[in-house]
């Protein structure tokens, strides 16, 4: 299932980036796009555990940029 | 500029006007010693605490090529080599660059999101006689919904009550407003005029013209151009390589060589501040986000990166007639009277089409345009395949092909123009002929020139049509080849075989060529006003069907590759530099702070020319 969501206080290109080599390499993760102009992520995982997957990418970018969130 | 952003500024300043001061103070020679460097220090933690901070945390999620960390060593580094005022201006500076990126960042966001402000807030749904304002995802398929004057139509649907003037220019980019009426389809996005209108809905908002087009371009950014990849790969090991050769040259010379430790640092710091590739990743990015913007604003969506990159590289542009380089509607396109006044010629061929179907008659009766006196037709017959047989106010009268004419023993001489001739003859007389044709688009020549100004070799046409029409056609627009006759197979071969001499852009009016679009470098689809097919198939949509806007939109796709390519030029030539300068001990870490902060906000002020609209 792909679904996207806005993202808040994503401030730096490169940490945009590095957040999406992390979340890609979660399991269960199909593909996961990062756009920083619109502050949007787009994350295509498995259904079943999506929420779970959720938690794992809002802690990757958190790893990056305490800051960042998001937003559900 | 948000609250945040304008209180890190005031710090900044502050920091900024305190440092100039210490800066005389020491130089003066008032401060020394230890004082000196407390307030230095204080200056240090004062800008760059929440930089220390973020550096901690990072490392402890194991982020060590963060570059928040190494801007932290780079200063703490300067600190223990005496070199305050270094540690101090690093700090004070990467801040404030930072600060710049954010508010250019912000800046051209909002320039994007301001030309994507077609979104609807809401639709005026009537019931128990009045109107309520409710989100337009929640208005079901069928409603009818009020528009007011200036409102935004919220949702496709034909219009049921009212008539007025719709602005499109959000879409389209089209100044001239169209008019609406009962029974015409409007779509979601265009402005309502001077009348208030009544639409009953045809798609939910999800499947609206407004949020498909919002959605394309936001994904947009999912297809990347080859600059792109290119770029995050070069992101992933810069940072790692330069730290690494930080760390070598701080190291290495004074262990092996028994060199100066403090100089090596110094140089190894030089390279920590210009580690981080933030004017690439951002001013890259942001340039091909800019063209896609600036091209949607003049109503031509491009679906990625790549085609954007491909449409500037186009070698071959392969049109389909009918509809693209065709207004693909058939019209009276010449009258030649024989013995009459043109104008009863053609009151003559239209009261003689009066009764018939075919697409003929009804582009004859078009151009006659006034209400018919049927009663004086009588007798009429249609020869299948032929024409028409009547007559009208007493006189014997043929409509039709010359060899029906000729038939009958009428005498007449062979039309030199292109398209379907209609002979006519009055009491076994050859009284004129008239032509139907489909006109080529006004404003196809200037296109055509217009893309070939812009560096294409050929431009071919591609046509189920005859050969005839095709070859008047290309002729008129001064076309380097076209193909006719061709089947749809056909013309996927034919795409085949331009495929394998160049970049092939294939323009189509995306109905039926659905194949073509797909198997082309880029396929764009014209004249798809709300048409889900062409917006599906196609790569790039033309959302009226104006030539010239593909032309525009190819000199954006031109300019921003160019602005790409001088971004990455300029900031890895730039970076070079200073690393090489930096290892030979010439570069400063002022240098190195410009070279960072610098040419990051050189490459954003140049990405955002890409959203520049240029005037069609």
């Amino acid at each position: 299932m792909k679904k996207k969501f806005a993202m808040e206080e994503l401030d730096c290109a490169n940490c945009a980036m590095k957040m999406e080599r992390l979340i890609e390499k979660i399991p269960g993760v199909n593909s996961v796009n990062i756009n920083f102009m619109m502050q949007k992520i787009t994350i295509d995982a498995d259904d079943a555990r999506f929420d779970e997957i959720l938690d794992q990418a809002q802690k990757a970018c958190e790893s990056v940029d305490s800051g960042c969130r998001i937003v559900r | 500029m948000t609250r945040a952003q304008k209180r890190d500024l005031c710090r900044i300043l502050i920091v900024g006007a305190v440092f100039a001061a210490l800066l005389a103070l020491e130089h003066f020679g008032i401060l020394q010693g230890w004082v000196l460097f407390a307030l230095y220090l204080a200056a240090y933690l004062a800008v760059g605490y929440d930089v220390l901070l973020q550096a901690g945390r990072n490392i402890a999620h194991g982020q060590v090529f963060d570059e928040n960390f190494l801007m932290t060593v780079a200063s703490i580094a300067a600190f223990a080599i005496g070199q305050y005022e270094e540690a101090v201006a690093v700090m004070l500076f990467y801040q404030f660059g930072e600060l710049l990126q954010s508010v250019a960042v912000g800046r051209s966001r909002r320039s994007i999101s301001q030309m994507m402000e077609i979104v609807p807030e809401y639709a005026n749904l009537e019931s128990d006689g009045k109107l309520t304002k409710v989100d337009p995802d929640e208005v079901p398929v069928g409603s009818v919904i009020t528009v007011l004057p200036g409102e935004r139509i919220p949702l496709d649907g034909v219009v049921v009550e009212g008539e007025t003037l719709v602005d499109t220019a959000a879409l389209t980019g089209e100044s001239v407003p169209r008019s609406v009426s009962v029974g015409c389809e409007v779509i979601s996005g265009c402005i309502c005029g001077s009348e208030p209108i009544k639409v009953k809905t045809t798609k939910v908002y999800e499947d609206s013209t407004v949020s498909r087009i919002l959605e394309l371009v936001e994904n947009a950014g999912e297809k990347k151009a080859t600059a792109e990849r290119f770029i995050s790969r070069f992101a992933r090991y810069y940072t790692p390589a330069v730290t690494a050769a930080a760390v070598l040259l701080a190291v290495l010379p004074p262990l092996a060589f028994a060199q100066p430790w403090g100089e090596w640092i110094r140089r190894a710091c030089v390279f920590l501040v210009v580690s981080c590739p933030c004017a690439l990743v951002i001013s890259v990015p942001l340039g091909f986000f800019g063209g896609i913007g600036a091209s949607s604003k003049i109503g031509v969506l491009i679906k990625g990166g790549n085609y954007l990159e491909a449409l500037s590289k186009a070698e071959t542009v392969a049109f389909d007639k009918t509809g693209t380089l065709t207004q693909g509607v058939f019209t009276v396109t010449e009258i030649a009277p024989n013995g009459e006044t043109e104008a009863s010629l053609l009151e003559l061929a239209a009261l003689g089409e009066g009764y018939c179907n075919h697409p003929i008659a009804a582009s004859i009766r078009a151009a006659y345009g006034k209400a018919l006196d049927l009663t004086q037709v009588s007798d009429y017959e249609e020869i299948s395949g032929r024409g028409i047989r009547a007559s009208i106010g007493g006189a014997a009268v043929l409509l039709g092909n010359r060899s029906m004419l000729l038939e009958q023993g009428i005498d007449c001489p062979p039309s030199k123009s292109f398209g379907t001739v209609v002979y006519c003859a009055k009491d076994g007389r050859f009284v004129g002929t008239i032509t139907i044709s489909d006109r080529i688009k006004p404003e196809a020549k200037d296109a055509i020139r217009a893309i070939k100004a812009l560096g294409v070799s050929r431009c071919i046409m591609l046509t189920g049509d005859r050969s005839a029409a095709a070859e008047q056609v290309a002729a008129e627009l001064k076309l380097d080849a076209f193909h006719a006759d061709l089947l749809p197979g056909d013309k996927v071969a034919c795409v085949e075989r331009l495929l394998s001499e160049g970049t092939l852009l294939f323009v189509g009016d995306g109905m039926n060529d659905a194949p073509v679009l797909c198997r082309a470098d880029v396929g764009a689809a014209m004249g798809s006003m709300g048409s889900d097919a062409a917006i599906e198939a196609a790569d790039v949509v033309v959302m009226d069907s104006d030539l010239r806007k593909l032309a525009a939109s190819m000199q954006i796709a031109k300019k921003t590759m160019r602005i790409v390519r001088e971004n990455i030029v300029f900031a890895l030539a730039v970076k070079a530099i200073i690393l090489l300068l930096g290892a030979l001990g010439i570069a400063s870490m002022w240098l190195a702070v410009f070279g960072d902060v610098g040419v990051a906000m050189l490459a954003i002020l140049n990405s955002m020319r890409a959203l520049r609209v240029p005037r069609l």
